[in-house]
């Protein structure tokens, strides 16, 4: 069926078999183009598994949810397109904002102490001054191996006032701590695990960067006579701007999803722990007790496009800080 | 170049689609007029042999099913707990949703019912003469089944209930057993005072409690006609009730214990937890989960807002129900039949369940029966008289499921915060009257 052609790559294999979506006339007049053409196709050819699996797993999932939310399923009526109505609740829901500024809280407090203190930690074993650093390096990084739903349970039962940890220091000690699993405090017991959990995790980023730093550097420091301090503040950190991106963007994407903690301690704390509590647990919520599936997939999307706006906006402000 | 990338992500991207609304199209239920079965059919479908899916995590089905399955060997009954209360529910609104995997029979408590009922998830068994067992249940359970016009369960047990309390500890601190909900508040305080560590009960924020107390002392939250709804918390019963409640946790009364917590079993075991205002399914409960409980508990009629009233409620409850999308109808409406009007009630009674039917309800057996467990008392003639004081005229939501799993959100504020039970009520019956409206229903 081909047009006659001048000896190519890959002889047999027939286009229109692949990918058939060009009709022979509009091939014709577009004859001259054919060597530059062929190229195209075939590498088009090596992807196209990729591609298959990509629309698949990728797309599929997202093209899904933009369908949905355009509907509304109701007990009453069954289900009818709305357009863009669904859109609107959602960006005038009291509901979806209040715990988009819940994470946000989260953000701005927990993230940029969790890669303080991982940043430290990274300096502190990249230092080969620490005692034990091998045993240090791993003891940091264990928590990051459990997993959120073991970690959660677990500080949720050191959290309990009655039978767990803090209850026995109330105890012991005959004073009285702040209920951790209070609506006051349930959030900085959230940020704690999570601190936890992802102090490791951001350690190795940042020890992984400081580790490709080449070590004449730091010898010509010492010989100009610079201190711990300069070193790290002339060399280690500005090498670090790309990692500390990386762990930032991490974190954030991260934030914004949080839903293992909360989900897990709402089974100890239902009173503390809304059904709105963090978006994403709106959405579970919405979906799977209120059936609300559309109005889910919704919230869903909004928070997918805040949240790359967030990280893109970070990004772009890193980028800046480097040129 | 450019173009052509266009068009092959153009192809990528509908072939996705298509692969989405191909999935998204075997959704559909049929709403159409109902198939009918006669009894001959049903015993068809025995003698044909089969296997049907039942989800259930009432304890003494697993019996019932041993037992069926003898009487009908070419039968096969594969029993599932596919969690308990909403959590079944989940799974089971999802597989209906997804048109797979959906049970052949569920169990389904009575609040939950109408919401299956509505979305036409649930077979209406007056297509299978479901009618005719008018009598056989107690008036509750069988009102309960009701939805419109159908009857969409067959009742399995009901929850009238009683007040079960820890006799060791009330004699231990010389305090009489409350009759009336005002002697209740007093030996709450009484009990606490006397052992800072005695609670009088523990309670964080249960929606099936508190709506069956609202029920008890006359309040009728909820009006249902179709799909006109009403939801007050004004009226007076309900009022009753957080007026009562209130002081108990202001004053810190009640055992801030998550029930059926670990915690909890515990604090019913060690007399922590004095009482339980709870439906009379509660036996086989304790005896299994409180071992260090036995001949300590006893069981009481509820207390009264009005000294000598005799008022009761009901507390859960549940029948076993046919998904419309079930396979094999007439055999799972056999199978339903059999554990809950038939030989299998009787069954799961001797097992420690709390009878639906009138035979059972009145049986001298039943009501003779003494309970080691509390002492050798005769615990069931307490239960079976509550089941025939409870107050007409309650209804739940037809979306009930839903406004149950975001109570704690609203109401469970009012045990963590110095907001008020009313005013928690309140902002419940706002959320619950949203969600009323964005389904469709014509709400106050």
């Amino acid at each position: 069926m081909a047009p006659p052609q001048p000896a190519t790559v890959v002889p047999d294999v027939d286009e229109s078999a692949t990918l058939g979506a060009d009709k022979p006339e509009a091939r014709k007049t577009r004859k001259t183009e054919q060597p530059r053409r062929r190229r195209s196709w075939v590498g088009w050819r090596f992807v196209a598994p990729f591609l298959v699996v990509f629309a698949l797993v990728f797309l599929a999932p997202i093209v899904y949810s933009i369908y949905l939310s355009f509907f509304q399923n109701r007990l009453v009526g069954g289900n009818s397109f709305v357009g863009l109505d669904n859109y609107g609740e959602v960006l005038t829901d009291p509901q979806f904002w209040s715990s988009v500024g819940r994470v946000s809280l989260f953000l701005v407090v927990q993230v940029p102490v969790m890669l303080f203190l991982a940043l430290l930690v990274a300096l502190a074993v990249d230092s080969g001054r620490l005692y034990g650093r091998n045993f240090f390096r791993l003891a940091v990084f264990l928590p990051y191996a459990v997993p959120a739903v073991v970690a959660t349970l677990m500080w949720g039962f050191m959290y309990g006032t009655r039978f767990g940890l803090v209850g026995n220091i109330n105890e012991a000690f005959g004073i009285t701590l702040p209920d951790p699993l209070s609506p006051e405090w349930v959030l900085t017991a959230i940020g704690n695990i999570v601190t936890w959990e992802f102090i490791g995790y951001n350690m190795l980023i940042f020890y992984s960067a400081l580790q490709v730093i080449p070590r004449s550097l730091y010898e010509s420091a010492e010989i100009d006579g610079a201190s711990q301090l300069r070193i790290i503040t002339s060399i280690k950190l500005p090498a670090l701007r790309g990692a500390l991106m990386i762990a930032t963007i991490f974190s954030i994407i991260g934030s914004f999803q949080l839903f293992n903690e909360p989900a897990i301690l709402q089974k100890i704390a239902p009173n503390a722990i809304t059904t709105d509590f963090t978006p994403n647990l709106y959405a579970y919520t919405l979906s799977f007790s209120g059936q609300q599936y559309n109005n889910s997939a919704t919230v869903a999307i909004v928070m997918g496009v805040i949240t790359m706006i967030v990280a893109y906006l970070v990004q772009l402000r890193g980028m800046r800080k480097d040129g | 170049m450019i173009r052509q990338r266009r068009r092959s992500v153009f192809t990528a991207l509908a072939g996705a689609l298509a692969l989405v609304l191909a999935a998204c199209g075997s959704g559909g239920s049929d709403t159409g007029t109902q198939e009918q079965f006669s009894a001959e059919d049903v015993q068809a479908a025995l003698d044909a042999g089969g296997t049907i899916k039942v989800w259930a995590w009432e304890p003494t089905l697993k019996q019932v099913v041993a037992d069926f399955q003898q009487k009908y060997p070419k039968v096969k009954v594969e029993l599932v707990n596919a969690g308990t209360g909403d959590k079944q529910y989940t799974a089971l609104q999802n597989a209906i949703a997804a048109g797979s995997g959906v049970p052949d029979v569920a169990q389904i408590e009575y609040y939950a019912l109408p919401q299956f009922a509505l979305a036409k998830s649930m077979t209406d068994l007056k297509s299978f003469e479901a009618d005719k067992f008018e009598g056989t249940f107690s008036t509750g359970p069988w009102t309960s089944v009701h939805a419109g016009e159908g009857i969409f369960g067959l009742p399995m047990d009901s929850g009238p209930m009683a007040l079960f309390y820890n006799k060791e500890v009330f004699d231990k601190h010389g305090i009489a057993v409350p009759t009336t909900w005002d002697e209740y508040a007093t030996a709450a305080r009484a009990l606490h005072t006397a052992d800072p560590k005695v609670y009088i009960t523990s309670d964080t924020g249960d929606a099936g409690f508190t709506t069956s107390m609202i029920w008890q002392a006359g309040g009728k939250p909820y009006k249902v006609d179709g799909t006109n709804v009403k939801i007050d918390f004004s009226d007076e019963g309900s009022q009753r009730f957080t007026t009562m409640w209130q002081q108990l946790i202001s004053e810190k009364l009640v055992s801030p214990v998550n029930g059926w917590s670990d915690q909890w079993y515990q604090g019913l075991g060690d007399g922590s937890i004095a009482t339980l205002v709870i439906g009379a399914w509660m036996p086989a409960n304790l005896q299994s989960g409180v071992a260090a409980g036995a001949g300590k508990w006893r069981v009481a009629p509820m207390p009264q807002w009005e000294a000598g009233g005799k008022a009761t409620a009901e507390n859960g409850g549940s029948g076993l129900s046919i998904p419309t999308a079930g396979a094999n109808k007439a055999l799972a409406y056999a199978f339903t039949k059999y554990a809950t009007a038939e030989e299998g009630a009787t069954t799961r009674t001797k097992g420690g369940a709390f009878p639906a039917t009138t035979a059972e309800l009145s049986s001298q057996e039943f009501l003779n029966a003494e309970f080691p467990y509390f002492g050798g008392q005769k615990a069931n003639e307490v239960l079976a008289q509550s089941a025939k004081d409870v107050v007409g005229g309650w209804s739940y939501l037809p979306f009930q499921v839903y406004a149950n799993s975001i109570f704690n959100d609203t109401v469970g504020k009012a045990y963590v915060s110095d907001t008020k039970l009313s005013d928690g009520l309140k902002a419940w019956q706002e959320a619950s009257a949203k969600y009323g409206k964005d389904q469709g229903f014509a709400v106050n």
